[in-house]
């Protein structure tokens, strides 16, 4: 039985790990090789490394870390942040990262997916969708599913930039035609965030999850909204994704994996014990 | 037995992606691993490799235009492959439509996995009818592994242990001096450590 996986996220700076992404005065957590070593004896599936720095300061990305991550660890791990390239993205996976995401960059030129998937294959390229609930401007009415669920008068918009709080903007995009363009275009799977859950804890988006899940046939990787154990199960039970990210609940010790992954199995969860 | 720690390795070199961290997993079990494309060391190798991620088309062209086809038949030593290594194995693929390595009897065929299944078949399944082999010394059915991909080798007499995800499909082969895994053990944690560690033994 294939398991649903569940996924740490790492902000790294300078090879640390570190908390508080937007402005000055991160505090460091630790060393990004130690932290991504805890979380693989704690059981996770497969880590998320994002360079929280490289992107907003356009500079030439510096993965050495990658490397030294990719030397200790015995899980998959997929590197986010800064990739803007082709050769980027090979730089990463030369260096032994197992998948690269992109994000603000697909949006800007879409093509590059495809250059992705052709010079790496599918299985590298993670496409990572920044999601937000909007009121639809004026008129339409996309929404008239019959399920009773509100938000008939919104809709699911993609946003960029969002590590940035001054650049951060929609990207003109409504999510659900942009994660079926990026399936089209080779990504091998998405992961979406669901900013308004992001930070909140009250759970995963469930009802954009499902409506993403059911138009692609890609793993789809939850994102947003991790609070409590249930949540997880309530998002692989309901909205039926291949993985769960979440970041401050497992740092800051919330959620501890292994009772996590006891739970879900308990639910009758395939997971990987 | 041969002490892993004074292992060689050769992993052949294709130029494609993701090489590294096969490299890594190696080193960590103290091998002695070395990235080659040339015919002679690889020859000269004792045990080698076979890597692969990618389309099979585009592998096996860069395994000809590198003239190592007929070195990699010829291999007499233990030679792994590993991921799309070990659907090059087989004779041929439906990725691509193109002849493979014909080392393993068999066609590589497109995953069936019918919906709600989503294709690449990516994450951690679990071995199953695990045979007794020097590569499986150590394993048990139920332990995890980590696949990815879209394109399955088929079940027959040279699989070693089979996994399902829609259908049943072989993720580990051998046929003589040839061995292949499905799913990759440089990032299967345990289960994968110890396969790295029996090939570095064979």
């Amino acid at each position: 039985m294939l398991a649903r996986r569940i996924i740490p996220c790492l902000d790294v700076k300078d090879g640390k790990v570190v908390k508080g992404v937007q402005f000055v005065g991160h505090e460091v957590l630790g060393d990004a090789v130690d932290m991504a070593l805890r979380y693989r004896d704690e059981g996770a599936d497969e880590l998320v490394l994002y360079d929280i720095t490289a992107s907003s300061e356009g500079r030439t990305v510096d993965y050495n870390w990658v490397r030294d991550i990719a030397r200790a660890l015995d899980i998959p791990f997929c590197v986010a942040g800064g990739i803007r390239s082709a050769e980027q993205a090979v730089k990463c996976l030369n260096s032994g990262a197992d998948k690269v995401s992109i994000n603000s960059p697909a949006l800007e030129r879409p093509d590059l997916i495809n250059e992705l998937a052709e010079m790496a294959g599918s299985q590298c390229v993670v496409v990572g969708v920044d999601s937000r609930e909007l009121p639809l401007p004026k008129s339409g009415n996309r929404f008239s599913d019959t399920e009773g669920q509100p938000a008939l008068n919104s809709d699911y918009y993609v946003h960029q930039y969002s590590g940035d709080p001054d650049k951060i903007r929609a990207a003109g995009r409504r999510t659900l035609d942009w994660v079926v363009e990026a399936a089209e275009r080779g990504a091998g799977e998405i992961v979406l965030n669901c900013m308004n859950q992001d930070g909140v804890r009250k759970g995963y988006d469930i009802r954009q999850l499902r409506l993403v899940r059911d138009l692609i046939d890609i793993p789809l990787v939850a994102s947003g909204g991790a609070g409590a154990p249930e949540h997880f199960t309530e998002v692989f039970d309901q909205a039926d994704v291949s993985g769960a990210l979440a970041a401050s609940v497992f740092h800051k010790k919330i959620i501890h994996i292994p009772d996590l992954k006891r739970d879900l199995q308990k639910a009758g969860i395939a997971v990987r014990i | 037995m041969t002490d892993p720690s004074t292992a060689k390795v050769v992993v052949i070199e294709l130029g494609c992606a993701n090489t590294a961290s096969v490299l890594f997993a190696l080193e960590r079990l103290g091998a002695e691993a070395v990235l080659s494309s040339d015919a002679s060391e690889i020859r000269a190798a004792p045990r080698v490799v076979l890597p692969g991620v990618g389309a099979a088309g585009f592998v096996m062209s860069r395994i000809h235009e590198l003239g190592l086809y007929d070195t990699i038949r010829g291999l007499t030593q233990p030679l792994m492959g590993v991921c799309l290594g070990q659907q090059l194995l087989f004779d041929s693929s439906e990725e691509g439509n193109v002849e493979c390595l014909g080392l393993i009897p068999g066609r590589v065929v497109k995953m069936e996995a019918p919906k709600p299944l989503v294709v690449p078949h990516m994450g951690w399944n679990q071995l199953q009818a695990v045979r007794e082999d020097p590569l499986t010394a150590g394993l048990n059915a139920g332990d995890y592994a980590y696949f990815v991909h879209s394109f399955v080798c088929p079940v027959t007499d040279h699989t070693l242990a089979q996994s399902t995800y829609g259908a049943p499909f072989a993720a580990m082969v051998r046929k003589g001096n040839v061995w292949g895994c499905q799913f990759h053990p440089e990032r299967s944690s345990t289960a994968g450590a110890k396969i790295l560690e029996n090939f570095l033994t064979l």
